[in-house]
């Protein structure tokens, strides 16, 4: 089990917290110029790597707030935890 | 031609103490280049090649694996097979592979011991009761079998299954599809491996894909551990590594990877004779020939590639089974482990033909693959030989994320995850 430190709340168990997927996915600016592909790309693709891997996760049963994750997805080991809107380490 | 397996060869070998049998398949040196490269030596890959060879008469074909036959998700799963699922893409291309799945210990000549003992799934509450229905008649509307029972009907049916009204997990009534079951699954991967080998294919085990060759949008071959391989076409049949390998074509899939745990308990004498499922508080368990509970337990939330999952997943998962039995509360745990699955939004497969010539990918089969093995190889084998999808798996294409028309399974067919 994970141990995740939330950037406002300390280190925590990963029971209370969510994973909500890849991070730093931009939507897109121009909704009425954007492409069924585009749109494909920005809802479904992932970049799922095997390594590390930026994510988004919520204290859900903590302070309730979102913030990123960068973790290994082969080894689970978390290498930074930064509020939204910092830029990707 | 392989010396067929029978009660003759049996008896015969038993005469000089099983110590002549010979190999089931050969392990040959990769050739310079064949006509079909397979990608993933899993169960969906090694069906592949059979039905390449069976099916359309190519037997120029290559199985890789970057590990050994059937050591991924083919061989940690719970092998429950079934067909009932909600949509019509879904039922038939699921109920296709039931039909495959029941006759193909006879096709292969290698018992994958299937054992339609049936397939309960439960509903808890007066929605539940409601979906299940629909998904009952609209199994029906496709020829496939199903039924209702009420919570008395499951209770004689299922009787180690606590429906008492005042449960923790009231029973209200299921589906029963008496054709679903379960079957070996290390004997469906080796079953097909040998029948595969028999027609001339090459099953190469510990060769891992580091890249493709491409050439003006046309594949020409892959690069491996063990060299550089030419093919004509490249069928991916990788399961949670299908993004890894999607990368090295340069391709972005709709796919996530994430830990998918099992467990068995200790052996015990037969007392569940049915596979029983329940989607709200996540139970999925049936009974193994050894005699072990063989017991599914739902997915983490987040990615990963490390074949293991959180402990809290399980306890979910042992918190319910010892509400709706009892009276198997005081069996200890033999071991749990866990596989990468590949889940599509909609968790329904990509079984398609890519923007690269001559590559084919089959994967976001996510948490129920095993299921459709025998289909999935035969349509994905189809799809290949032919350059075109199967009308079955048509609807599965990559460009359904683009155009909208998705075959959104998650709850529809019966399954949390």
């Amino acid at each position: 089990m994970m141990l995740i430190d939330c950037p406002y709340c300390g280190p925590r168990a990963e029971l209370e917290f969510s994973c909500g997927g890849e991070s730093h996915i931009a939507r897109p600016a121009n909704p009425e110029a954007t492409s069924d592909g585009e749109w494909a790309d920005y809802i479904f693709m992932r970049k799922n790597p095997k390594g590390l891997h930026y994510e988004r996760w919520n204290h859900a049963r903590g302070c309730r707030r979102w913030f990123n994750v960068a973790r290994d997805t082969v080894t689970h080991r978390i290498s930074k935890t930064y509020k939204m809107g910092e830029p990707q380490p | 031609m392989k010396a067929r397996y029978s009660i003759f060869s049996l008896a015969r070998n038993a005469r000089s103490y099983h110590e002549n049998w010979t190999e089931a398949w050969r392990s040959p040196e990769p050739r310079p280049a064949y006509d079909v490269v397979i990608v993933g030596g899993g169960g969906h890959g090694l069906a592949t090649a059979y039905y390449l060879a069976k099916e359309h008469g190519i037997t120029n074909v290559a199985v890789i694996d970057k590990g050994w036959l059937g050591g991924g998700n083919t061989g940690r799963n719970t092998t429950v097979v079934r067909s009932n699922y909600l949509w019509d893409e879904s039922a038939h291309l699921y109920e296709h592979s039931l039909k495959l799945w029941e006759r193909l210990s006879q096709d292969l000549n290698f018992n994958v011991m299937f054992s339609q003992r049936g397939l309960l799934s439960l509903a808890h509450n007066q929605h539940e009761l409601r979906e299940l229905s629909r998904r009952i008649n609209s199994n029906r509307l496709n020829d496939i079998d199903s039924e209702f029972l009420n919570a008395a009907e499951v209770q004689a049916f299922c009787p180690v299954l606590d429906c008492r009204p005042n449960a923790r997990h009231p029973v209200l009534g299921a589906s029963l599809q008496r054709r679903g079951g379960v079957a070996r699954h290390d004997a469906v991967a080796w079953g097909y491996a040998r029948a595969a080998d028999d027609r001339g294919i090459d099953i190469i085990q510990n060769c891992e894909v580091t890249g493709f060759r491409i050439e003006e949008g046309r594949i020409r071959g892959i690069e491996t551990t063990r060299g550089s391989i030419g093919a004509g076409k490249v069928g991916c049949v990788a399961a949670g590594h299908s993004s890894v390998l999607a990368k090295m074509a340069g391709l972005r899939f709709p796919i996530e990877s994430h830990p998918l745990q099992a467990l068995v308990s200790e052996p015990i004498k037969p007392v569940l004779h049915t596979v029983v499922m329940s989607s709200a508080v996540h139970v999925y368990v049936s009974q193994s020939d050894k005699g072990e509970l063989v017991m599914g337990a739902g997915i983490d939330g987040y990615s990963s590639y490390a074949q293991t999952g959180s402990p809290p997943v399980v306890e979910n998962l042992l918190n319910a089974l010892i509400e709706l039995f009892p009276s198997f509360a005081r069996l200890r745990v033999l071991r749990t482990w866990g596989g990468i699955v590949d889940v599509c939004p909609d968790a329904s497969p990509i079984i398609s033909k890519t923007p690269i010539e001559g590559l084919y990918f089959n994967c976001g089969w996510g948490t129920g693959g095993f299921k459709a093995t025998p289909g999935s190889g035969w349509v994905f084998a189809h799809t290949i030989a032919q350059d075109r999808p199967h009308k079955l798996n048509e609807p599965f294409a990559l460009d359904r994320f683009t155009n909208g028309y998705l075959i959104d399974e998650h709850g529809a067919a019966g399954v949390a995850h």
